[in-house]
């Protein structure tokens, strides 16, 4: 069985880490090839085919998929498609924008965030926050699906596959991109980091989640943050952890001043191991803690900063 | 313009969730279910945009069992003119796929033709995030989801969306579908009064069959299981104890 994978490129830049893991996933599937669509996507798609594992890369290159506007992109990979039995890509923003619409263009069901394949037509994901896992079987003739990279490991280099261009799909002309308001950082990336520090609204202020990013260097970690916390304006949506942000599985998870409600611990709860800060011993997140300390943030974070 | 919300009843956001010990499903039966807390955000949001004088009419509609009437009747007291309901299924345990709703709300909009529809980026019980995108697809419309500001301006509208790397704007074409996400505003409370005026606005009840939609699932549930349980962790009394057990599995 044939697998497109849609490969994730951010302004031309490969997603080694997303790309490399849902080439894992998909490989269980059947002979992999990867689409590289974007307005500059030759550096992208020399470096995709170097991923162990991938049969054929195509190359989609046109101002047209510039943004990924899921317009164009969805036209394209239904048109695509038709020669595949499945077709994939990693659970980002991107593709959870996208692969939906392509679903419903080919009249079949998404499987989203799926977590386990058990073969080519049954797959595990989790629902209710992470609360229950569901085994469903798809009757559909193809399947679309976006894969949990944190449950799966990232594909080897060392590849050769051969590159080749494909035609534009028609453009549907329905939106246009305006701006893009990225931060930029030299910390690891929150998804593919090995450790994460991440704090909530005990932090307080956004002054004070400067704190948080000291440890965080100090480790070499990424930041993650609750709902609460970017609400409140201490750190930036996309640091967002939980059911509704960023899934994140890294070895070492460090969370302070968090709570542990249900919708954050969807986000964390499969990292290695796990470290809780807090000062309430009733805190939920202690009951997932493989380490738990009762102490003023503000206090034992200085402290932590200073041991390590 | 009409504007039209389609809202889900759905296991309350505070209620921890139990697997039945049959493996058939997550129990339902006597918990609390309440509005999808995204859905809340798209129904404040259209009347927002109708108190702007942006909309003239904010239709809800839901798709489910019978008693999905009181989230509709939630969203009426909310401030939404009127509702549909769908009823189309007779057990809560039975969720009618994203593809399907996709399918029935394709047919609201050609009875209603609405100049914008706003639904929730997802529901907090099967954790799609589709309903939105496949409709867009089906209508052949333009999408603008996990929207953080919508602004309405002429025969478009520019959103902010919530993407992996930080906020991007994009400019549709109306008619659209857009999909909110949390942060795109503070749903209001109803008031009492306003939950009383909600009794007497007008609700109308459908069956997929008016749409021509037929429901059977497209992906069959095997099982439902309980997600690993962790084991049970320690407290340590000090910064220094916390610093030695990481030293001692090698993690620092
Ligand atoms: C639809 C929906 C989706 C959601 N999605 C997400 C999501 O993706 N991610 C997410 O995180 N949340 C999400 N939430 C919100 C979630 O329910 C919680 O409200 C949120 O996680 C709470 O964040 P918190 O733990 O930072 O804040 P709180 O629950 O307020 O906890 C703050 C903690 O800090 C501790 N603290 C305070 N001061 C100190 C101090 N000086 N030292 C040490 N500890 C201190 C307190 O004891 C407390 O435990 C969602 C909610 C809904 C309804």
């Amino acid at each position: 069985m044939a697998v497109l994978l849609l490969a994730e490129i951010n302004d031309g830049v490969l997603a080694m880490d997303a790309t490399a893991k849902t080439v894992t996933a998909a490989q269980k599937l059947g002979e992999v090839t990867l689409l590289c669509a974007g307005a500059k996507v030759a550096d992208a798609a020399a470096e995709a085919a170097g991923i162990a594992g991938v049969a054929k890369v195509l190359v989609a290159e046109d101002a047209l998929y510039g943004h990924r506007l899921a317009e164009p992109v969805s036209s394209l990979l239904a048109k695509l498609g038709a020669d595949y039995d499945h077709i994939v890509a990693p659970a980002t923003t991107d593709a959870k924008n996208i692969l939906p619409r392509v679903a419903a263009l080919l009249d079949v069901m998404i499987l989203s965030d799926v977590t386990g394949v058990v073969d080519g037509d049954t797959f595990e994901r989790p629902i209710y926050a992470g609360n229950a896992i569901q085994t469903v079987k798809s009757l559909d003739p193809k399947k679309v699906i976006t894969f949990r990279t944190s449950t799966f490991d990232a594909a080897g280099t060392g590849g050769s596959a051969p590159v080749e261009s494909v035609e534009s799909a028609e453009d549907p002309a329905l939106s246009e991109w305006v701006e893009d308001k990225v931060a930029t950082s030299d910390r690891p990336e929150l998804t593919s980091a090995g450790v994460v520090v991440s704090g909530g609204r005990g932090v307080g202020s956004q002054e004070d989640f400067a704190l948080i990013e000291k440890l965080a260097d100090k480790l070499g970690a990424a930041v993650g943050a609750s709902r609460a916390a970017v609400d409140s304006g201490f750190a930036p949506n996309d640091w967002q952890v939980g059911q509704t942000g960023k899934v994140v599985a890294p070895e070492l998870y460090v969370a302070v001043g968090i709570s542990g409600a249900i919708q954050h611990l969807a986000g964390m709860k499969d990292s290695k191991v796990i470290v809780a800060i807090n000062k309430d011993e009733e805190a939920p997140i202690f009951q997932v803690a493989d380490f738990g300390l009762v102490a003023d943030l503000f206090e034992a974070v200085p402290e932590l900063i200073e041991k390590l | 313009m009409k504007v039209l919300v389609p809202v889900k009843r759905v296991i309350d956001y505070n209620v921890k969730v139990r697997v039945k010990a049959d493996g058939t499903g997550v129990d339902l039966a006597n918990v609390k279910m309440s509005m999808n807390p995204f859905d809340e955000i798209a129904v404040e949001e259209a009347i927002r945009l109708k108190e702007a004088g942006k909309a003239d009419e904010v239709i809800a509609v839901s798709i489910g069992v019978k008693q999905a009437q009181e989230t509709l009747r939630t969203a009426l007291a909310m401030g939404a003119d009127r509702a549909i309901l769908i009823v189309a299924a007779d057990d809560v345990h039975q969720d009618i796929e994203p593809l399907s709703v996709a399918k029935i709300l394709k047919g609201v909009i050609e009875a209603e033709e609405p100049g914008l529809v706003i639904a929730g980026k997802q529901a907090i019980d099967n954790d799609m995030n589709a309903t939105g995108q496949m409709l867009a697809a089906l209508t052949g419309w333009a999408q603008a989801t996990f929207a953080n500001k919508l602004d309405i301006d002429g025969d478009s509208a520019v959103v902010t969306r919530e993407v992996d790397g930080g906020l991007q704007t994009i400019k549709v074409k109306l008619p659209a579908i857009v999909t909110a996400d949390l942060r795109l505003n503070e749903p209001r409370y109803a008031s009492l009064p306003n939950i009383m005026k909600a009794k007497k606005k007008p609700l109308d009840e459908k069956t997929p069959a008016d749409y021509g939609v037929d429901v059977t699932p497209r992906l069959q549930v095997v099982k439902t299981s309980e997600p690993e349980t962790r084991q049970a962790g320690e407290m340590v009394g000090s910064v220094d104890e916390l610093v030695a057990k990481l030293k001692e599995k090698g993690i620092v």
